[in-house]
């Protein structure tokens, strides 16, 4: 039976059925946490309105973080790695070709003279 | 009777039921639409069931040989051909089988799929033809033996391949994506064709284990090897060959993005079949296996950091499908890089052979489920955008639940499948270089971060004013995702049986070139 669950990954194993009992105590661990929460919340009341400092609450639509926001601060921190490798994304299909060749003329290189 | 003869047949009925059935498919669409989905969706549940037929055949009995136009399927060599088999004949084994298993269930939900989700678009006579066409060209390139063969379903694999990714036209960009991968597919079949021109004027042969029997290694062995592997590094988008990749999976229709990672993967096989069958010990493995890890590297690196910018969902997995080929590179490389060495290979050789190749199917599955995914969204909202998304997760639930599962299971996080592929790859690449290793789980952990990303922009925030009214996709999409989904967990669930019955065998017969020749050779098992 464990032989069947359990994978050799050479220097050890992995037992994913192991990982479901492992997960499956910490869900119950966290709804016993959840039902010892407070029991007065009314959802759909004043109590669930966001509180912004006292500014009225923005359109749901105005308040979604999208995507082009995301990772800024690590873009930003990449920009020279990423100004460098972006610009050799042209779409140009002349590019592609003299890559294709460029790197098959550098592993004749490597084979041929490597072995 | 007729199971017998399906399974004796079944190397020829899983190419010519699909085959026959592109040609069929537009004329009864002049009949009636239902009647096409019904001949299109009945010829591939066929094809799919012979395929799965063949490839548990195989991994009960050994290699299947099946020889065209012979007395006997296993007759390889004919009586007066002076000991040359000069027919075209399959040659399935273990590994050949473990591309049939992809093909057969990705073509199969992918065709569900793509019944409900084409529905409302002209010319679907002309998509189910070069469908079936891809499909054709796939388990032709796996399973053949003769590598002339092997060229001609690679040009059906990429002609029908190119129009599908030209098929929704889309202002000219879509067309624009498919000449570009044309051009290069072309280029790349002409390498190939060049390097059979050498074999065949060497050893005046094109069966690929004769080929392999009389290989010497010489300056032109060595440009033809350079030839095939350059060439099929680029089909399978392998950094810095990769450019095509991104614009052609993204401006293909969904269903065509899932089958072209197949198409993609089949080129890896192929690259994989002529370095371990036709070279095997007679070339410097080191050198070649290091060319497959920079390869494999740059492909990881490259491909995610590419990612993580991206704003159009179906470009930035199309970034992780570079990335992910990144690690089958790297964990056969490091079996090819050691193949001289017989304890290296046992301590760790093997393991990381098998972690590349149960990457291959693992990741056939999520990817293919993710693209499925960015496919529903796009039917709902008619936009890849990311950043014109949001809130999706309140009305397409289901949608929802098989992104996470693809979403989980590319970023490596137990227990869905890509988790015990990657941690075969770390283990073993780490014994050979552990450097290696690390940038592989560096670039899982930015694999997760981008997939947070599109998790967010595309299901969580409030309900979005302008998509208030969208409701989940029709069942048949949902029952094509499902299908992939439920593979993903079961791999992720059951990793050892999947291991030890379908990649083990296939890993050891790709690595065992002395068996393939005496299969073909010595006709039969």
């Amino acid at each position: 039976m464990d032989a069947l669950f359990t994978l050799d990954t050479g220097a050890g194993f992995w037992n994913p059925l192991l990982w479901v009992l492992g997960a499956a105590v910490a869900g119950v661990i966290a709804l016993v946490l959840y039902s010892l929460g407070r029991r007065d919340y009314k959802p759909g009341t004043a109590q669930a309105e966001p509180f912004l400092s006292g500014n009225p609450e923005p359109e749901k639509g105005l308040v979604h973080v999208r995507a082009g926001n995301l990772y800024w601060g690590f873009l930003d921190a990449m920009e020279g790695y990423y100004s460098s490798i972006v610009s050799l994304h042209t779409g140009d299909l002349h590019d592609y070709v003299l890559w294709y060749l460029g790197v098959s003329a550098l592993f004749l290189i490597v084979v041929v003279i490597i072995g | 009777m007729i199971t017998s003869f399906i399974v004796e047949n079944s190397p020829a009925l899983m190419v010519i039921v699909p085959f026959i059935a592109a040609f069929v498919a537009p004329l009864t669409g002049r009949v009636a639409p239902a009647v096409r989905a019904w001949i299109v969706g009945g010829a591939m549940a066929i094809t799919s069931a012979i395929t799965l037929l063949l490839a548990s055949d195989v991994y009960a009995h050994g290699t299947r040989l099946y020889v065209f136009g012979a007395q006997a399927a296993t007759q390889t060599i004919a009586p007066d051909s002076g000991g040359i088999p000069v027919r075209i004949m399959f040659t399935v084994d273990p590994m050949s089988a473990l591309m049939l298993v992809i093909t057969a269930v990705l073509a199969f939900a992918v065709v569900l799929y793509s019944l409900t989700s084409e529905r409302d678009h002209t010319g679907l006579g002309s998509y189910y033809t070069l469908f079936l066409l891809m499909v054709t060209g796939i388990l032709g390139m796996v399973s053949t033996g003769d590598i002339f063969n092997f060229f001609v379903f690679l040009e059906i694999l990429s002609i029908a391949s190119a129009g599908l990714i030209a098929f929704r036209i889309d202002g000219g960009i879509a067309v624009e994506a498919a000449i570009k991968y044309f051009v290069l597919s072309t280029l790349g079949a002409l390498a190939v064709l060049i390097a059979i021109g050498i074999y065949y004027g060497q050893y005046n042969a094109l069966n690929m284990a004769l080929i392999a029997q009389r290989m010497q290694y010489t300056l032109l062995d060595q440009v033809a090897l350079v030839l095939i592997v350059a060439a099929l590094a680029m089909k399978c988008g392998a950094v810095p060959m990769h450019f095509w990749t991104p614009d052609a999976y993204s401006m293909a229709p969904s269903s065509i993005t899932a089958l072209l990672v197949v198409a993609s993967q089949a080129s890896l096989y192929g690259l994989f079949r002529a370095v371990f069958t036709l070279y095997n010990v007679t070339l410097n493995a080191a050198c070649i296996g290091w060319l497959l890890i920079v390869l494999g590297v740059l492909s990881m690196v490259v491909g995610v950091t590419m990612a993580i910018p991206q704003k159009n969902v179906k470009r930035l997995m199309a970034y992780h499908a570079i990335s992910q080929t990144g690690y089958m590179l790297l964990g056969v490389g490091v079996g090819l890089a050691v193949l001289g060495n017989q304890s290296f290979l046992s301590a760790f050789g093997y393991v990381a052979m098998e972690g590349g190749i149960f990457h291959i199917i693992n990741h056939a599955m999520y990817k293919g489920l993710l693209f499925l995914t960015a496919g529903a969204i796009f039917f709902r909202i008619g936009t890849y955008d990311l950043n014109r998304m949001g809130g999706l997760g309140h009305s397409m639930k289901w949608t929802m639940v098989f992104f996470i599962i693809g979403a989980l299971a590319i970023a490596g996080i137990p227990p869905f499948n890509g988790y015990a592929s990657k941690l075969m790859i770390y283990e073993s690449v780490f014994a050979f270089n552990p450097i290696l290793s690390v940038i592989a789980m560096v670039v899982s952990i930015l694999t997760l971060a981008s997939f947070v990303k599109v998790f967010h922009s595309i299901f969580m925030g409030p309900v979005l004013p302008e998509y208030k009214d969208v409701k989940e996709v029709p069942r048949p999409m949902l029952i094509g995702m499902g299908i992939l989904a439920l593979v993903v967990i079961a791999f992720g669930l059951f990793p050892s049986i999947v291991v030890d019955t379908l990649v083990a065998p296939a890993a050891h017969a790709l690595a065992d070139q002395g068996m393939y020749i005496a299969t073909v050779i010595g006709g039969g098992a």
